[in-house]
């Protein structure tokens, strides 16, 4: 019985010491950093200070942090837009149409994010598909030169993340018992009440799921404004990287990161706490 | 009222659906554009996949990402395997912990993940390059693997591996007879997503990988920021063909577990 | 031959601070076929799993053969379960989850294949050895469960509510089969129920569990018509209880309660008059008659409903105490509000202990 007892704590041991090793040591580091002073070259010197975290209340880096999380809203609330009908009707599909539909989305879904992003760069492109068939409608008059824009961004952004939304508010309406709503309709609900007052509640954990999804990767996919964006478009993402590998102020994007985790983490804890669920859904 | 609700739905699915296709339907049709400037169409060609072909740099890129790819998804198998069993079967107050931190790397944004992994493994002293490379995308490959496997187990009869043990198994027979083959459909998934998050990867990969060791997605990746040759067209075509491939590889596994049980 | 196949002694285990079993001891005879019946939370999974090696005892001995096994693990044992939900394992055929056993024993293949066809055949499933388990119906699950466990040839099988999962006219089939396989392999079965009538069907013993405790050990016949406790008489046949006053000590004990004199056998020493004291009547021995100059209790019928192919009669007594009574036949012309004289032969009922002091 000891002995199994210990062999067992024997298979847990190497994901253990991993994670303490590889997650939560660079985590405590980057704690540990964001507290430290930034040297004249390189590195860092062991002076503690409080100066990166009061760096980022500059104007700059609050314009920053609020573009960011602006671009992160708007990103999401689209993809609730587009993602939440396409999971809910998908649900909805007989079960060979689920299982083709499923078929159909994880093609895209597979494909390497930097692919599907340099078919947008050939579409927005001065000039390109798009402009041409705006202008071939003659609904407009010459290129609208959208590459390098914001809404070229938010089109990025939406295009990588939503799928994340299909898959969780699918498998949340897919587990739903539709008798319930035939219920609440047989009670003299609308097909909207029915739907406000029970569909939509019941596929809530999937929503929140989606969000979190999706809303969390957002806050951090520098490539996408830098691809699409440009120049135009500085994300806390971008900051971070240009802190560390152009200014090499590592205590500074350290601190940056600091601010980042707890927006994300903050989150999801209440994620959890509203949701009650401990896996996320949809994550396969 | 209800055919057209459905109509809509069809309708509504198809659009959508077709906006995703079309930028990697473009990307493909570019790829065979003779013309080098992307707006004009000059005739079917391959001259960009013989240009790739004589990229010696793009193959040893593509060289670097399959090892990668497999090393991490293997080793986060094993630790993400392990692990999960591991913890439905011992009861330890450091369970809800240790699982809160192992699953954290896919919390939250990957740009905090490379800026740590960067200063951490700087810090340790470990060479840049492969290495480093392969303990990042472990990192974060693990809670993939461990969240299905583990979702999955918790879903099993227990009374199953009792049986074993009643028949006479030990400990470990009872774990190869019938644990592992009872939750390899889903290390195979979990192994699959983690391959490809590995393949894809670019953000932790600019921030880890050394000098003179490039993936596949750092050099895509870098081409686009700079001038963007067709080359890539082709390329891309490439990797989507390799990525349908995949797609039809976890069909076959998905269709496997679900005939198992019936053959 | 005199050695019991398994011997329980003080057996105690508690759960997170909870006892649930509270000092077990149980002797086996081979060939017996002992079923622990109580209701769920009783305990009696417990002690199975205790006998399998699946859980180790607090404190206590399980001997088989006379030998001590109470820590040696599950697969050292020669004792096997059939599980409550067949644990099949998915993964394998019939045939496979069959032979598992004998692979493990590393036994020689062509060996294994034809013990593995005389077993299907045993149980009644020639010709299923290449099918999976989510083909086979319950019952054809069932069986798979018991030849794999019978494969390793245990020396004492157990079987944790076996029929709990199957319908009634199944599970009928089932018992008889069960009874069948027993006496043919004359095995000893150890088997969990919370049916009484599947264990008065098919036992050689019924030990009564409650709260961690066996209330009474005994053949169907002793714990049906003789139970000791006011518990058993009540969990096996569902029988009435009433207290009172001993009036009248004796091999037939009169008791007085508010509805007049009631009278039972006695088992054993009778209680001392002026003590109190419980009796036990089974519902289809109370007779009622509407003939109110008779002998007997007074009472009022309260309500009657058909089921399960008798009537059932509820009298109240006077001083509110319910009694059933049953009757073959859907309808009698008594009705609801009616007065009666209830009555019983004095040896078709028996004292029985109280329940628990309070109670």
């Amino acid at each position: 019985m000891k002995n199994t007892r210990r062999g067992l704590w024997l298979t847990l041991l190497p994901m253990y010491l991993f994670t303490l090793v590889f997650v939560a040591g660079p985590l405590v580091y980057m704690v540990v950093l964001s507290f430290l002073q930034r040297d004249e070259s390189w590195g860092v010197t062991a002076n503690f200070t409080l100066q990166n975290y009061t760096q980022i209340f500059q104007p700059v880096y609050l314009q920053t942090f609020a573009d960011s999380l602006g671009l992160a809203l708007l990103s999401t609330a689209l993809i609730v837009l587009v993602g939440y009908p396409f999971g809910y009707f998908m649900a909805r599909l007989s079960a060979r149409g689920k299982k083709r539909m499923m078929l159909a989305l994880m093609i895209p879904f597979w494909t390497s994010s930097l692919i599907r992003l340099y078919g947008w760069i050939i579409i927005f492109r001065a000039n390109g598909p798009l402009d041409q068939l705006l202008m071939g409608l003659h609904i407009t008059s010459e290129p609208l030169r959208l590459l390098y824009t914001y809404p070229a961004v938010v089109v990025g952004m939406v295009y990588a993340l939503v799928q994340f939304m299909i898959f969780a508010v699918y498998s949340s309406a897919e587990k739903m018992d539709w008798s319930l709503v035939e219920a609440a309709r047989d009670l003299g609900a609308s097909p909207f009440t029915a739907f406000c007052t029970v569909t939509l509640k019941m596929t809530l954990p999937g929503l929140l799921s989606g969000v979190i999804l999706t809303f969390i990767p957002s806050m951090g996919l520098f490539f996408i404004a830098d691809i699409l964006g440009g120049n135009t478009v500085v994300l806390v993402g971008s900051l971070i990287e240009d802190q560390l590998v152009k200014a090499h102020n590592t205590p500074f994007a350290a601190a940056l990161s600091v601010v980042l985790m707890l927006m994300t983490t903050a989150m999801i804890a209440f994620y959890r706490k509203v949701s009650d669920v401990k896996e996320l859904e949809g994550l396969l | 009222m209800k055919k057209g609700r459905f109509r809509f739905s069809y309708l509504y699915m198809g659009l959508v659906l077709a906006i995703m296709y079309l930028p990697i339907l473009l990307t493909v049709i570019y790829s065979f554009n003779e013309s080098r400037i992307s707006s004009v169409w000059g005739g079917f060609s391959l001259t960009w996949y013989r240009q790739l072909f004589r990229d010696e740099e793009m193959f040893h890129a593509l060289w670097n990402s399959i090892v990668l790819a497999v090393c991490s998804c293997l080793l986060a198998a094993v630790l993400g395997t392990l692990g999960a069993f591991g913890m439905t079967r011992v009861k330890s107050r450091l369970n809800g912990p240790m699982e809160y931190l192992s699953t954290l790397p896919i919390m939250i944004p990957e740009i905090i993940l490379g800026m740590v992994f960067l200063a951490f493994f700087g810090l340790l002293g470990l060479p840049f390059g492969m290495l480093t490379l392969i303990l990042a995308h472990t990192a974060f490959c693990v809670p993939y693997i461990f969240m299905l496997v583990k979702a999955r187990l918790v879903g099993m009869d227990p009374s199953l591996a009792e049986a074993a043990r009643d028949l006479g198994a030990g400990e470990v027979r009872v774990f190869f007879d019938i644990t592992l083959p009872l939750i390899a459909p889903a290390i195979a998934s979990g192994m699959l997503l983690s391959f490809a998050m590995s393949f894809d990867d670019v953000i932790i990969s600019i921030f880890v990988t050394g000098v003179n060791v490039n993936t596949l997605p750092i050099r895509v990746y870098t081409q686009l920021k700079t001038g963007v040759t067709p080359e890539i067209n082709a390329l891309c075509t490439l990797m989507l063909a390799g990525t349908v491939l995949l797609v039809a590889l976890s069909v076959w596994i998905g269709r496997e577990k679900k005939h198992a049980p019936k053959l | 031959m005199d050695q019991p196949v398994l011997q329980l002694q003080n057996i105690t285990k508690q759960f997170d601070g909870t006892p649930v079993l509270r000092g077990i001891d149980l002797c086996v005879n081979a060939g017996e076929f002992i079923t622990l019946l109580g209701a769920s939370g009783c305990g009696k999974t417990t002690t199975l799993r205790i006998i399998a090696g699946l859980e180790t005892p607090d404190t206590g001995k399980v001997l088989l053969g006379g030998e001590d096994v109470t820590s040696l693990a599950p697969n050292r044992r020669g004792v096997n379960t059939v599980f409550q939900n067949y644990a099949l394992f998915p993964h394998m055929t019939v045939a496979a989850n069959v032979g598992y056993g004998l692979r493990l024993q590393k036994k020689d293949k062509a060996d294994i294949r034809t013990r593995v066809e005389k077993l299907l055949e045993l149980v009644q499933l020639e010709g299923y050895g290449k099918r999976m388990p989510a083909e086979l119906s319950g019952g054809q699950k069932q069986r798979v469960a018991i030849a794999r466990a019978l494969a390793v040839q245990p020396k004492v099988l157990l079987l944790d509510e076996p029929l709990g999962a199957l319908d009634l006219q199944l599970r009928r089939q089932m018992q008889f089969e069960l009874k069948r396989l027993q006496q043919q392999l004359g095995l000893t079965f150890i088997y969990i129920t919370h049916d009484q009538e599947e264990a008065l069907n098919m036992s050689s013993r019924i030990a009564v569990m409650r709260d961690g405790r066996f209330e009474q050990i005994g053949t169907p016949a002793e714990v049906y018509d003789h139970p000791r406790t006011a518990y058993v008489a009540r969990f096996v046949g569902t029988a009435n209880i009433l207290r009172g006053t001993v009036k009248r000590s004796g091999p037939v004990t009169c008791i007085e309660t508010p509805a007049g004199c009631a009278c039972a056998a006695a088992q054993g020493t009778p209680p001392a008059a002026g003590s109190t004291a419980s009796l036990a009547v089974r519902s289809e021995q109370v007779q009622f008659s509407t003939d109110l100059s008779a002998d007997g209790m007074d009472g009022v019928i309260r309500e009657k409903n058909f089921a399960g192919g008798m009537l059932r009669i509820v009298l109240e007594l006077a001083g509110g105490q319910q009694l059933v009574a049953s009757r073959h036949g859907i309808d009698l012309p008594a009705q609801p509000g009616q007065q009666v004289k209830i009555t019983w032969q004095p040896d078709h009922a028996v004292l029985v202990q109280d329940e628990e002091a309070g109670a």
